[in-house]
C-alpha cells in the first residue's frame, strides 16, 4: 500500500520551494474564486493540504490564499467536499496568527461544527475555546429541542466541556441537562423513515415504521438506548447516541465545585435521600434542578443498559458493543455515586448481580475491572466487603487471560490506578503477584514501565525473597505459559502461542510428573511463601529459548530487577538483605539459558550487591561462609566477572573490625588465601578459547583487595608484597605477552606498583585502604595534618627517597 | 475523548531499516494548552510541537506492532485475503496498547489504542481514563470504513492525495474526537449516508 510513487509523492512535497508554492497558491485562489469551483479546486486543494502536512515546519501561504480559504469555508453554497478540505488546510496550519473566522454568515450546522474544529485548533491563546462554546450555546438556545441540525453542534459542546469547563455560566449548564434528559429518556421509539429520494415510484405515503428492535431482534421493551435498533432513524434518536456517549464526561465536568465534589444542591432536601431509595417515581415527578434530574435519568439509562447486555446480540458488532456498554453503564454509575451518595443502595444491589453474571463468562472479563474499582471506592461507604470480588479477579482472570493484551493492560492499569483504593486488600494484591507477573511475562514491551511503576507497592518483606526468584525466572514463566497454551484442550479460534516455533521437543517431555509439580510451582497464582529450584526446568524448556516473546521478557527483567532493589532497599532490615545476598550468590548461574540473559542480570545483581553491602555492612561477616565457598568455587572466572569483581571488592571494603567487630584474623587470612588462589590460578592460566582471558579490572580489583586484607593483617604483608613484584614483572616482562595487550599490561602493573608503595608504610596502607567512617567528613579533606592526598605525596616521597638510597 | 487521530507506515519487522516511519495523515481535536509564549515565533514552535508529538506517538505504535509480531511468529502480510473483494479479517489484526506518562511526549497522560493493517497502523490517542472496550471498537470501524471507502487494498491507491474523505469518514464516526456508541445499524445508516455524500 504504502509503495514508491507515494514515497517519492511525499518527497516532492516537502520539496516543493517557495516560489512554486507561491504559483500554486495562486492557481488555487483562481480556481476557488470560480462561481462552481468544479473537480480541479478539489484536486488543487488536496495537494495543497498535502504540500501545508508533509511537514513540521511552517509553509508560507499567500494572505489571499489563506482568506479565501476562511472565506469558501463560511459560504453557504460551498460544496461538502471543498468545506472540508479548507477547514483541514486551516487546522493543519494551526495555530495560526492571522486568523479571522466570523460565525456570522455561517448557516448550516455541519459548517459550524467545521469552523469550530478549527478554532478549536488554536490553543486558545485569545479564548476561542470559550467564544466558540458561548456561540455554540447560543445555537442551543435558540434551536427546537428535535432541531435538524443539532447533531453536529453536541460534540463541539462536548469538547468545549472537556478542554475549558470553567467558560460556561450555570444557566447554559441547566440547559444542556435539561437537553439530555429529553434526548435520553424520551427519545422516539418508533423506527425512522427512510429518507426516499423521490422517484417515478416512490408512494406519496410512507409505509408505516414499526416500532425499535433490541439487538436480539425482540421487540424493544422500554425506552430508546444505543443498544436499540431498527431500519432507520429518527433525528432525537441520533442525538439519544451523542447524549449517552457524552454523558460521562458531562457529568464529571458540569459539577459546580468540580468532579469529585457531591453537589451542594443536595444539602437542600434533607429528605431527598431516604425519599429516593423509597421510590424512584415519585422523585421523578417533582420538578427537581435540571442537574438532579439528569442523574436520575442517567441511572436509569445505565440500568436499561445491563438488562438489554443479557440478550444475545444477533450482530458481531452488537455484541462488542454490549461490552463497551456494559463498562460504560458502570463507570457511570460509579460517577453518580460519586456525586451522590443516594444512588448507592440501588447500584449495589444491581452491580452484585451483574458480578456473579460475568464471573461465568470469560468473554466479559474486561467488565470485570470498573466492577472492582466501584466496590473499591465505595464498598467502605456501604460496608460492603469487596474482598470476594477481589479475590475472585486477582485469582482467576489472569491465569485464564493473560494471552489478551488488551485485557493485560487494563488490569495492570487498574492496579495502578487503585492504589489508594485498596486499603486492607492491598494484601490481596501483594500475595497475587505471581499472577501478575504472568500477565507481564507475556506481554513485556507494553507492560514494563507499568510494572516498574506497580512494583514498589507489590513488594513485601514477607514475599521478597520469593518475588526476586520469580523475576529472574520471568523469561522461563514465559516459556512455560506458552507451552501451556500448546497443551490445553480448549482451542481458540488462532493458535494463541508462538506460531513460528511448531512442535518443540519439550512438549511431551513436560508430561513427566516429576516436570508436572515444577511447572505448578512456576504457573501457581498466589505467593506460595516457599521456594523451588527450578533448573531441571530451565534445561526442559531449553528448545524455547529462541522464541521472541521469551527474549523480550528477558530483556525487561533487568530493569524490572533495579526496581525492585530500589524499592526493598527501602525498608530492607539486615535478616531480610542477607537472605537477598544469599539469593543473588545462588542464582548466578542458576538462569534460564536465553542468550546474553546471563550477562545482563550479572551486571544488575553485581551492582546490587555492592548497594546492599553498603547498605548493611555487617551482612559481609555474617555470609562470611558462603561468600568464601562462592570465591572458592569460581572454577573459572569467564562469565561471572561482574559477580567475582563485586563479591572481592565487598570484601576488601567491609571485611575489616571497623565495621563489624565479629570480624577475625582467622576470617581475613582464610579470604586471602582463596582469593590469593584465585588469582594465582586466573594469572598463570593460559587463555584458549574456552577460557578467554581474564578482563585487566577483575585482576586489579582482586590484587586491591588483598592489599586491602593485608593492611589489616600485617602478617600477610609479605606474602601479598611477593605476589605483586610477581605480577609487575609478569606484566613487565618484554617478551609479548599472550595473555595481555599492552595497555592492560600496563595498567596492570601500575596498579600493582601503587600497592607495593603502600604497603611499604603499613600504617599508611591502613589509613588508606581502610578508612574509618569519618574519612566522610570535609575536615579531613581541609585539615593540613590528616588530609589524605597530602598523605600519600609524603608517603610517595619518603619511599622514592629510600628506594634511591637503596642498593641496586 | 480522542485527542489526535493518526494513520502511519509500518515496516515489516525483517525489513532493514530502510527509510523512517512516515506520519501519512493526523488529526489532533482541539489542542493541549500550551505555555504562555510571548515570544513572536511561538504559533510555530506549538505547531513543531505537535507534529513532533504525533511522529513520537507514530514510532512507537510502530515498535509496539513489531515487538507483538515478532511475539505471535506472524508476520503483518499474513492478514492479506485472496482477493480484493473478501474484506480484511480485522479481528485477526494486531491489536494494543500502550501508557505514555506525563510529558513524554504529551503534557498530560494519555493512553495509546493501535491496530496494525498490512503495511499500515492506526492509532487513537486518548485521555487517561477512556473506555478502552469503545476505543478498540472505534478504531476497527475507523479502519474498516477507510480501507473500504479509500479502497487501500488495491495496489495502485495511497491515501496521501485523499484527506477529504478521511476527513469525512472522520467527521461522521469520531467527531471533534467523541467516540460514540454505534450499533451496526447506526453504523451502517452513516455509512449509507457517507456514500450518498461523497459518491467514489
Amino acid at each position: 500500500m504504502f509503495t514508491a510513487g507515494a514515497e517519492s509523492l511525499l518527497h516532492q512535497a516537502r520539496e516543493i520551494q517557495d516560489e512554486e508554492l507561491e504559483k500554486f497558491c495562486s492557481r488555487v485562489v483562481k480556481l476557488l474564486q470560480k462561481d462552481e469551483p468544479g473537480p480541479d479546486a478539489v484536486d488543487a486543494l488536496q495537494r495543497l493540504f498535502l504540500i501545508v502536512s508533509a511537514t513540521k515546519y511552517k509553509r508560507k501561504l499567500e494572505k489571499t490564499c489563506m482568506d479565501l480559504l476562511q472565506t469558501t469555508l463560511c459560504s453557504p453554497k460551498c460544496p461538502e467536499q471543498l468545506q472540508f478540505l479548507c477547514a483541514a488546510i486551516l487546522r493543519e496550519r494551526s495555530p495560526a496568527d492571522s486568523l479571522s473566522l466570523s460565525w456570522d454568515h455561517v448557516q448550516s450546522s455541519q459548517q459550524l461544527s467545521l469552523v469550530a474544529s478549527v478554532l478549536l485548533a488554536q490553543g486558545d491563546k485569545k479564548e476561542e475555546v470559550r467564544s466558540v462554546g458561548q456561540h455554540a450555546f447560543r445555537v442551543l438556545e435558540s434551536r427546537q429541542p428535535e432541531g435538524p441540525s443539532l447533531r453536529h453542534l453536541l460534540p463541539v459542546l462536548s469538547k468545549v466541556t472537556h478542554l475549558a469547563p470553567h467558560t460556561l455560566h450555570e444557566d447554559q449548564t441547566n440547559l444542556l441537562s435539561k437537553r439530555l434528559v429529553e434526548w435520553l429518556r424520551y427519545a422516539s421509539v418508533q423506527q425512522g423513515v427512510a429518507h426516499t429520494s423521490g422517484g417515478f415510484f416512490s408512494t406519496p405515503r410512507a409505509r408505516q415504521p414499526g416500532p425499535v428492535t433490541e439487538v436480539d431482534g425482540a421487540v424493544a421493551t422500554d425506552f430508546f438506548t444505543v443498544l436499540s435498533t431498527g431500519q432507520h432513524f429518527t433525528e432525537d434518536q441520533w442525538l439519544n447516541v451523542q447524549a449517552f456517549s457524552m454523558l460521562r464526561a458531562w457529568l464529571v465536568h458540569s459539577g459546580p465545585q468540580g468532579p469529585s465534589a457531591p453537589d451542594a444542591g443536595d444539602r437542600s432536601e434533607p429528605e431527598g435521600s431516604t425519599l429516593s431509595v423509597l421510590s424512584a417515581a415519585s422523585t421523578a415527578s417533582r420538578l427537581r434542578p435540571p442537574r438532579e434530574r439528569l442523574r436520575d435519568k442517567a441511572f436509569e439509562y445505565c440500568q436499561r443498559l445491563v438488562e438489554q447486555s443479557t440478550r444475545r446480540a444477533l450482530r458481531r458488532g452488537d455484541a462488542d458493543l454490549q461490552k463497551a456498554c456494559l463498562v460504560e453503564a458502570v463507570l457511570v454509575l460509579d460517577t453518580l455515586c460519586r456525586q451522590d451518595p443516594s444512588f448507592l443502595y440501588r447500584t449495589l444491589s444491581c452491580l452484585k448481580a451483574l458480578h456473579v453474571r460475568l464471573c461465568g463468562d470469560p468473554a466479559r472479563a474486561r467488565a470485570l475491572l470498573p466492577i472492582a474499582q466501584f466496590f473499591l471506592s465505595h464498598g467502605e461507604a456501604a460496608a460492603v466487603d469487596s474482598e470476594a470480588i477481589l479475590q475472585h479477579l486477582f485469582t482467576r482472570v489472569p491465569c485464564e487471560l493473560f494471552h489478551s493484551p488488551m485485557l493485560a493492560f487494563e488490569f495492570v492499569r487498574f492496579c495502578g490506578d487503585s492504589l489508594p483504593l485498596f486499603g486492607r486488600n492491598l494484601d490481596i494484591l501483594k500475595r497475587s503477584f505471581p499472577n501478575l507477573f504472568k500477565l507481564l511475562a507475556w506481554n513485556s514491551p507494553p507492560l514494563t514501565s507499568e510494572f516498574v511503576a506497580l512494583l514498589p507497592w507489590l513488594v513485601d518483606a514477607s514475599t521478597a525473597v520469593e518475588m526476586l526468584h520469580a523475576l529472574l525466572d520471568l523469561p522461563c514463566l514465559t516459556a512455560a505459559l506458552d507451552l501451556q497454551l500448546r497443551l490445553s484442550p480448549a482451542a481458540s479460534e488462532r493458535p494463541l502461542w508462538d506460531t513460528s516455533l511448531r512442535n518443540p521437543s519439550c512438549l511431551e517431555a513436560s508430561r513427566d510428573p516429576e516436570f508436572q509439580a515444577l511447572l505448578q510451582h512456576l504457573l501457581r497464582a498466589k505467593a506460595s511463601g516457599t521456594v523451588q529450584r527450578l533448573a531441571p526446568l530451565h534445561q526442559l524448556l531449553q528448545p524455547m529459548t529462541s522464541c521472541a516473546r521469551v527474549v523480550q521478557c528477558a530483556e525487561a527483567v533487568p530493569t524490572l530487577l533495579q526496581a525492585f532493589f530500589s524499592a526493598v532497599s527501602q525498608f530492607a532490615d539486615g535478616a531480610l538483605t542477607n537472605q537477598l545476598v544469599l539469593v543473588l550468590l545462588e542464582r548466578r548461574d542458576s538462569l534460564y539459558q536465553v542468550p546474553q540473559y546471563e550477562a545482563r542480570v550479572h551486571r544488575v545483581l553485581s551492582s546490587q550487591l555492592l548497594a546492599l553491602c553498603a547498605l548493611h555492612p555487617s551482612l559481609v561477616v555474617d555470609l562470611a561462609k558462603e561468600l568464601l565457598e562462592f570465591v572458592g568455587s569460581v572454577s573459572s572466572v569467564h562469565s561471572r566477572e561482574a559477580m567475582l569483581a563485586a563479591v572481592a571488592w565487598a570484601v576488601g571494603e567491609y571485611l575489616s573490625v571497623s565495621w563489624d567487630r565479629r570480624c577475625t584474623v582467622e576470617q581475613i587470612t582464610r579470604f586471602f588465601e582463596a582469593l590469593e588462589a584465585l588469582l594465582f590460578e586466573v594469572t598463570q592460566s593460559r587463555p584458549s578459547a574456552a577460557l578467554p582471558k581474564c578482563p585487566p579490572q577483575v585482576i586489579a580489583v582482586l590484587m586491591t583487595t588483598l592489599t586491602k586484607l593485608a593492611s589489616r593483617s600485617q602478617d600477610l604483608i609479605p606474602r601479598v608484597s611477593l605476589f605483586l613484584s610477581k605480577m609487575r614483572t609478569l606484566a613487565q616482562s618484554p617478551a609479548p605477552s599472550p595473555v595481555h595487550g599492552e595497555e592492560d599490561a600496563g595498567a596492570i602493573c601500575t596498579r600493582a606498583t601503587e600497592l607495593l608503595t603502600l604497603l611499604k608504610m603499613p600504617s599508611v596502607a591502613q589509613f588508606v585502604l581502610t578508612p574509618s567512617a569519618e574519612v566522610s567528613e570535609p575536615r579531613y579533606h581541609r585539615d593540613a595534618n590528616t588530609a589524605l592526598p597530602l598523605a600519600l605525596r609524603t608517603v610517595s616521597r619518603l619511599v622514592e627517597k629510600e628506594a634511591g638510597l637503596l642498593p641496586g | 475523548m480522542v485527542h489526535a487521530f493518526l494513520i502511519h507506515t509500518l515496516r515489516a519487522p525483517q525489513a532493514q531499516d530502510t527509510g523512517l516511519c512516515r506520519v501519512l495523515y493526523s488529526c489532533v481535536f482541539g489542542a493541549e494548552n500550551s505555555p504562555d509564549d510571548p515570544r513572536p515565533h511561538g504559533a510555530e514552535r506549538d505547531r513543531l510541537l505537535r507534529k513532533e508529538q504525533i511522529l513520537a506517538v507514530a514510532r512507537q505504535v510502530e515498535s509496539m506492532c513489531r515487538l507483538q509480531q515478532q511475539a505471535s511468529g506472524r508476520t503483518l502480510m499474513d492478514l492479506q485475503p485472496q482477493s480484493s473483494d473478501e474484506p480484511v479479517p480485522l479481528h485477526e489484526a494486531p491489536l494494543g496498547a500502550f501508557r505514555l506518562a506525563a510529558g513524554d511526549p504529551f503534557q498530560e497522560p494519555r493512553t495509546v489504542v493501535w491496530l496494525g493493517v498490512l503495511s499500515l497502523g492506526f492509532a487513537l490517542v486518548l485521555d487517561a481514563h477512556e473506555n478502552l472496550l469503545l476505543a478498540e471498537g472505534t478504531l476497527r470501524l475507523l479502519a474498516r470504513l477507510l480501507l473500504d471507502h479509500l479502497r487501500l487494498l488495491t495496489p495502485s491507491t495511497n491515501l496521501l492525495l485523499r484527506a477529504d474523505r478521511i476527513e469525512g469518514i472522520l467527521a461522521r464516526f469520531l467527531p471533534h474526537g467523541q467516540l460514540l456508541f454505534l450499533n451496526d445499524q447506526f453504523v451502517q445508516g452513516l455509512e449509507k449516508e457517507f456514500s450518498a455524500a461523497w459518491p467514489r
